[in-house]
């Protein structure tokens, strides 16, 4: 394969291992969040958490991965992102610690207190990286304050608290909601009686709200934020390139432009609102696994549509535009791309298949009853 | 310029968050595979004794392994938030295996944690089996990924920089992943999570035998744990002296250190004991000195010099020299300057481009660098060799203490005699700290050794920084401290109260605090008929 098409495999790459996370530790970590919603009892939280149990970890090596396979195919991104983004990332990692621990701790003490405290962890360990997830992607939309010096040294001169502004904020929402309905989607399947009723209510609101602030998201990038655009290159987008060898310039409306330029991409934002219809529908009809199914679809519709919209920028810069990242100047060198190509051509389809097999083993739904009888051997 | 401050507040930071993961995995590593033996024993025999054993050393597991996942997640982050220069300057090499490991181990490995746990009553008798067999696989197969990204740091073979992207390139995979330094430092690693696995298990047991709880299960639990770290403990100090002579012939400065080896000796150099290493003098002061013994362990000859410190200063010295041109052609061809020439003098030069980088702590203008400076950075190029040498000691120490123990324990156990051996039992009781000790000190004698480097010979540490303030990194520092000191307490409560319930946690009505301790067990020797065990 050549490097250009190289640069786009790997475009897609990342963004099958994106959507690959959200769909499965998508649904754990909107379990968690909706921990103390939709359990009232200690057996029904076990409930919740035993859906997940043997999965959780497996799921969260899909964001493990993708974080690899960033530090790999793009490391610049990886560079400017992580430090940029310090306390955002920080406050993700923070709220990540107490999922294993969550997990695995939880049932380990027969004591209300300590439950309690580790089903608070469990939820911020759910809600808060679904949170910062979208936020952060708002803020890759609106530009991130960085530049480079002559050495490819990143510095970032935004702060933390500029991260949480109106916009971001209402994309934050839209990761946290879009979770938590996945979540919802995924109890129906694997629970019986009230839990199951409620995750049902659950699911069908938060596929409605999730499709209003979607919406919103849109008009707003449509009427209110500038997009980039690159006018011209001092070499090829094709060969080797650095993220200082071009220009770039902010024009209202550009984050559309790939729509029109690209007819097919709309494909994206229509499988969002169609994946949550279905979604909302499904939980309403009761049908789970179609519901869950619809919420997948537009999981993948929605993280495709914020794809699409920055393509090829990956991360703009709005102190120094022409210092934008895009997919064509921050990727490894053809060898670590093909190599790495390689390498997940044939470990990704294995991973598919011992994942599948571990799903179909533990298939059914959970009752109180089968908690009460392996109270100790289960989380 | 970055601070030296937010450097030293990085540094720290890496560390104590690595020695923090380091507390884990060892006995993930070796815990795993002594589950795997056991549940082997089970599939074989059809005990339930053995069964039992597999939860609930699986549960002690269980409580380590939820830590080792929570502190990895920081290290995959910490690149990124911290060292972005690094990131950036060589993510073309060791981004791979980092990917790779995820791809090839890590989803292994937790995708069958699950399974181990929440299988039993799922997956037939052989299926599970082979889920724990692949866990184990797993988390050895990450160890290697892991440490085939660490070998490169410590010797980076297989790339070349290019002034055009401003940044290391892969150019030989092959060498990447067959770097002798990454091998002999997996099998030395592993092994050493081996022997933490042993040491864990016998200590625990031990602990029930002096209470004469449950003594069929501490027996049987003691017989694997003492054959499987025997052949560890072994391995350990034979793959450690391997260690040696590799780095021996790549790391010199590291080695030199290690072994206060102040003056080039006359091969083969001798080893030295004892002694108090004094970085000013440049000499050891009342050393005990064994006469050819280093020489043959870091060269395997008799005529083959170790290089000392001395010497190795020169040595540098002329290298940084080199790389100033090097420095000096680099910001040339930046300039647009590609003509042949200036490129093949660079191609000449830029080995030593590492070694040019090392002025920039003192100057920026790297080229016009003083005499002071030059001499400054050469000092630089060695590591501190009080902190080498006391912790390479110490950790050698405490690998032949083990040995020692752990072959009693061995052969005690095959004798059958262990039950009468209760200074033994004590001993290996309050062994239990050691290995963890000794992996402590392993890691520090290799990153410490490793500096003033992060990538050997190619990228400073000091270079590597994020542009963070020094304030963003002592509010980050205080919050691993405050969530690593909780989750510590979390999981040592765990692990103290199921070690102390020993086997009765499984409720499974056959042991100890459930028996009133009367039946001690016995009947759980017998094999096991088709009885469905929920517990």
């Amino acid at each position: 394969m050549d490097y250009e098409t190289l640069k786009v495999v790997w475009w897609v790459l990342i963004g099958v291992l994106l959507i690959g996370f959200a769909v499965t530790d998508g649904f754990d970590m909107g379990v968690t969040a909706l921990l103390r919603i939709i359990g009232r009892t200690d057996n029904e939280r076990r409930v919740m958490l035993n859906t997940v149990g043997p999965h959780w970890d497996g799921n969260q090596v899909w964001f493990i991965t993708a974080g690899g396979a960033i530090f790999a195919a793009w490391p610049v991104v990886y560079a400017v992102a992580f430090s940029g983004f310090y306390w955002a990332l920080l406050l993700v990692l923070f709220a990540l610690f107490f999922r294993p621990v969550g997990f695995e701790y939880r049932a380990k003490v027969d004591d209300d207190r300590w439950r309690l405290l580790w089903d608070t962890g469990l939820s911020i360990g759910g809600a808060v990286p679904a949170l910062v997830f979208g936020v952060a992607f708002g803020n890759l939309l609106l530009g991130v304050p960085f530049h480079f010096d002559e050495f490819m040294r990143s510095y970032y001169t935004g702060s933390f608290w500029a991260l949480l502004n109106p916009f971001a904020l209402v994309t934050g929402l839209v990761s946290l909601g879009m979770l938590m309905m996945h979540g919802a989607t995924w109890l129906q399947m694997r629970t019986t009686g009230d839990l199951h009723e409620r995750a049902r209510r659950w699911g069908a609101s938060l596929a409605v709200l999730v499709a209003a602030l979607f919406a919103l998201a849109g008009v707003w990038l449509w009427l209110g934020i500038d997009g980039y655009v690159i006018v011209s290159t001092t070499k090829d987008t094709a060969g080797v390139i650095t993220p200082l060898d071009k220009t770039v310039a902010v024009e209202a409306g550009a984050w559309l432009a790939n729509y029109s330029k690209y007819p097919l991409m709309m494909l994206a934002p229509v499988l969002g609102f169609v994946g949550l219809a279905g979604a909302a529908a499904m939980s309403m009809a009761n049908r789970s696994a179609l519901a869950f199914i619809a919420s997948s679809v537009a999981l993948a519709g929605i993280i495709l549509t914020a794809g699409f919209s920055l393509f090829p920028f990956i991360m703009p810069s709005s102190l120094n535009p022409d210092h934008s990242l895009t997919a064509w100047d921050v990727v490894s060198s053809t060898k670590t791309l093909t190599i790495m190509f390689w390498v997940a051509m044939v470990f990704v389809p294995i991973i598919l298949a011992y994942t599948t097999w571990g799903y179909y083993k533990m298939w059914g739904r959970l009752t109180n009853e089968f908690i009460e009888e392996n109270k100790y051997s289960t989380y | 310029m970055i601070s030296e401050t937010l450097v030293e507040l990085s540094r720290l930071q890496f560390a104590t968050t690595a020695l923090y993961h380091f507390l884990f995995v060892p006995l993930t590593l070796g815990l795993s595979f002594i589950l795997a033996i056991m549940e082997s024993a089970y599939v074989m025999t059809g005990k339930q004794v053995y069964q039992d054993m597999v939860k609930f050393w699986g549960k002690l597991f269980g409580i380590n392994f939820a830590l080792g996942v929570t502190t990895g997640l920081t290290m995959e982050f910490q690149f990124g938030t911290n060292w972005a220069y690094y990131s950036h300057y060589v993510g073309d090499i060791f981004g791979a295996p980092l990917a790779i490991e995820g791809l090839m181990a890590f989803f292994l490995e937790s995708t069958f944690i699950g399974l181990f746990f929440f299988g039993w009553d799922r997956l037939g008798r052989l299926q599970h089996l082979l889920v724990t067999w692949l866990v184990a696989l797993g988390s050895n197969m990450s160890a290697l990924w892991i440490l085939i990204a660490n070998g490169w740091m410590q010797n980076p073979v297989g790339a070349e920089f290019n002034y055009e992207t401003m940044r290391m390139e892969m150019v030989s995979f092959a060498e990447v992943l067959f770097n002798p330094v990454a091998q002999v430092k997996f099998v030395h690693t592993v092994s050493a999570g081996y022997v933490t696995g042993a040491m864990f298990v016998l200590g625990i047991s031990s602990y029930y035998m002096l209470k004469k709880r449950d003594l069929p299960f501490a027996r049987r639990s003691f017989a694997i744990a003492s054959s499987f770290g025997m052949a560890a403990v072994l391995s350990v100090i034979l793959l450690g002296d391997e260690s040696g002579y590799e780095i021996g012939d790549v790391q010199k400065a590291k080695l030199a250190a290690i072994e206060a080896e102040w003056h080039t000796e006359e091969a083969p150099a001798a080893f030295t004991l004892f002694g108090f290493p004094n970085q000013e003098t440049m000499q050891t002061d009342y050393a005990i000195k064994i006469p050819y013994v280093l020489g043959l362990i870091a060269t395997r000859s008799t005529d083959t010099q170790v290089t000392g410190i001395h010497d190795l200063l020169d040595e540098h010295e002329d290298r940084i020299r080199s790389g100033m041109d090097a420095y000096g052609l680099f910001t040339q061809l930046k300039a647009g300057d590609k003509s042949a020439e200036t490129m093949a003098a660079f191609d000449e030069v830029k080995d030593d481009l590492g070694y040019g980088l090392l002025l920039k702590r003192y100057t920026d203008k790297v080229v016009d660098a003083s005499e002071e400076q030059i001499k400054a950075a050469a000092k630089d190029s060695i590591p501190p060799v009080a902190p080498m040498f006391w912790t390479f000691r110490i950790m050698v120490a405490i690998g032949f203490t083990m040995l020692l123990l752990i072959a009693l324990s061995f052969y005690h156990s095959a004798r059958q005699s262990i039950d009468r051996q209760t200074w033994l039992q004590k001993a290996m009781l309050w062994a239990i700290p050691l290995p963890w000790l000794a992996c402590e000190m392993g890691w520090f004698v290799a990153e410490y050794g490793r500096q003033p480097w992060s990538i050997g010979e190619v990228l400073p540490t000091f270079l590597s920084a994020s542009t963070r303030s020094e304030t963003d990194l002592m509010l980050s520092i205080a919050g691993f401290v405050l969530f690593y000191t909780g989750l510590l307490i979390a999981e040592m409560y765990l692990m103290f109260r199921y070690a102390r319930l020993g086997p009765s946690a499984l409720h499974t009505g056959r042991y100890h605090h459930e028996t009133g301790g009367h039946a001690s067990g016995a009947a759980v020797a017998q094999p096991m008929q088709s009885r469905k065990d929920k517990a």
